[in-house]
């Protein structure tokens, strides 16, 4: 995509982060001034701008808020909003999984790949 | 304070290349804004105001202004990718109407097709934040854009047949360009029979890839009184950015739906005065939910709107991208909101082509979307009458 360049990654508040996803647990930041939950992390709260802001560790589960698959690519892929049980929704991937068979409201369940070296949370049919 | 009425667009000019094989970027910039100002009637010596976008080949204006010999005294170079020329239409507006210059001009220049010129020179110093979480999925313009799509097919019941006849329209305009990439009238058949791109989006909802440039000058109402071409003056504008906002996700509408309502208020009119639109057209989608976000139908009744040639010049309600647009003229640079407030100021004068020049056309708006429809964008609303 871009030239290499120093990275979010370099956010020593953000390892809590990636050292969860290492483990397989894919964590959302909770504000306690406002109760509202925000992802992608960030440590001032995006809707109260407090810094009393939390990690908090998913279920795990979500249900497909929208989908596309990129079929020019080789292999096709796919894209998706997820929005998991504690209120947001993220962007991500459906994998293993039939491409032709994917639809909004569909129950998925979380996993993880590796991009650039880093784990990254991906869904698969529940 | 208000910009209504404070400022004039003067000049404007289209590069007429799509393939600018052997052609800097800088020298697109230069060409266009040469062709801008002499439309106008001005020499590069009057301009005293210079808006450039990430598309500019260097640091910001300063680079370019260099090439172009300009000393202006206002600079902006502020960047929403395709909707930056809504935002400098409306920064220049706000300069003219402060007084802090007289003679804005606006260039755009982009060489996707050839190589050569990426947005911001091509190099990013520092990935946004948002980059570590969102690269793994391999989100691109299509993709993204394709989710809106399909969530507001399951929300609101839109086909893709809906969605065609806003190729068919633009295509039905496109004929009469001796520039356009596409010159081909489609059916809604050849839409929705051409090959899915990124579910449900197919190849025909997309726009075109080109080179190419565009510009325009805006002056003080006593400068474009001074000048022969016809008075066309800006009386509203708006300006949002939309973004996923933490995870609270709603792909069924755009920034158009904040930075519409400010310019219509400024204006002092509402949609339904509107003679004639350009709307941002990198997909079909991207139109059908700016026509909804403007007020130009209900929410979640675009699909409707859209259908039975109703954005055709001539028979339809709304005539709108009566060049062709994105998806059958031109997308210099993959940034098409220059070229939206060009086509409507030639409505605006009456210097349309014949064939889709809209009769009594005295109100009209130009709108941009620049950035993803489906994470973040910019959107620009202008609002422009024949005075
Ligand atoms: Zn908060």
């Amino acid at each position: 995509m871009a030239d290499k360049g120093p990275s979010v990654l370099d956010d020593v508040l953000l390892q809590p982060y990636w050292d969860a996803a290492t483990k397989g647990k894919l964590l959302l930041k909770h504000c306690t001034a406002c109760g509202k939950n925000h992802y992608y992390p960030r440590p001032i709260c995006p809707h109260c701008f407090s810094d009393k802001t939390e990690w908090l560790e998913t279920k795990g589960e979500g249900t497909i808020y929208s989908w596309s698959v990129e079929r020019r690519a080789n292999p096709p892929y796919s894209i998706a909003y997820v929005t998991l049980p504690e209120g947001v929704t993220i962007l991500s991937s459906i994998v293993d999984c039939d491409l032709n068979k994917l639809a909004i409201g569909q129950k998925v369940k979380l996993g993880f790949t590796e991009h650039d070296g880093k784990p990254a949370p991906v869904f698969r049919p529940a | 304070m208000t910009i209504k009425g404070k400022a004039y667009i003067a000049g404007i000019y289209e590069h007429p290349t799509r393939k600018a094989d052997g052609i800097s970027l800088a020298r697109i910039h230069a060409e266009v804004a040469k062709g801008a100002l002499e439309d106008a009637g001005l020499s590069h010596k009057d301009v005293d105001g210079y808006f450039v976008a990430g598309d500019s080949p260097g640091l910001g204006p300063l680079n370019m202004a260099e090439y172009l010999g300009l000393k202006p005294k206002h600079i902006d170079s502020t960047d929403t990718g395709g909707s930056s020329y809504q935002i400098h239409a409306a920064h220049a507006a706000e300069a003219i109407a402060l007084g802090k210059c007289k003679v804005a001009l606006v260039t755009l220049a982009g060489k996707p097709r050839t190589g050569g010129g990426q947005p911001g020179g091509g190099r990013r110093p520092v990935d946004p934040p948002d980059y570590p979480f969102e690269a793994p999925y391999k989100g691109t313009v299509l993709n993204l854009y394709a989710m809106c799509a399909q969530r507001h097919m399951h929300e609101f019941g839109t086909t893709s047949e809906q969605l065609a006849w806003i190729k068919v329209a633009a295509s039905t305009h496109a004929q009469h360009n001796p520039h356009a990439m596409l010159r081909d009238v489609v059916t809604v058949e050849e839409v929705v029979n051409s090959p899915v791109v990124a579910d449900p989006l197919h190849r025909l909802d997309c726009c075109v890839i080109s080179d190419g440039g565009g510009a325009f000058v805006m002056v003080a109402p006593e400068i474009a009184k001074s000048l022969k071409r016809p008075l066309v003056r800006v009386i509203g504008t708006g300006e949002a950015i939309k973004h996923v906002n933490g995870g609270q996700v709603d792909l069924t509408y755009s920034g158009a739906r904040a930075s519409g309502p400010i310019a219509f208020a400024e204006a002092g009119v509402k949609p339904s005065d509107i003679k004639y639109a350009s709307i941002y057209d990198s997909f079909t989608i991207t139109v059908l939910m700016q026509i909804e976000d403007l007020g130009f139908c209900e929410k979640g009744k675009g699909g409707a709107f859209v259908s039975d040639g109703n954005l055709i010049a001539g028979t339809g309600k709304l005539p709108f991208n009566t060049d062709g647009g994105g998806l059958c003229n031109n997308h210099p640079g993959n940034r098409g909101g220059m070229t939206k407030i060009l086509e409507a100021v030639r409505q605006l004068r009456g210097e349309a082509h014949p064939a889709v020049q809209v009769k009594n056309c005295d109100l009209a708006l130009a709108h941009g979307t620049g950035g993803s429809l489906g994470t973040r964008h910019g959107s620009g609303t202008i609002i422009m009458e024949r005075a």
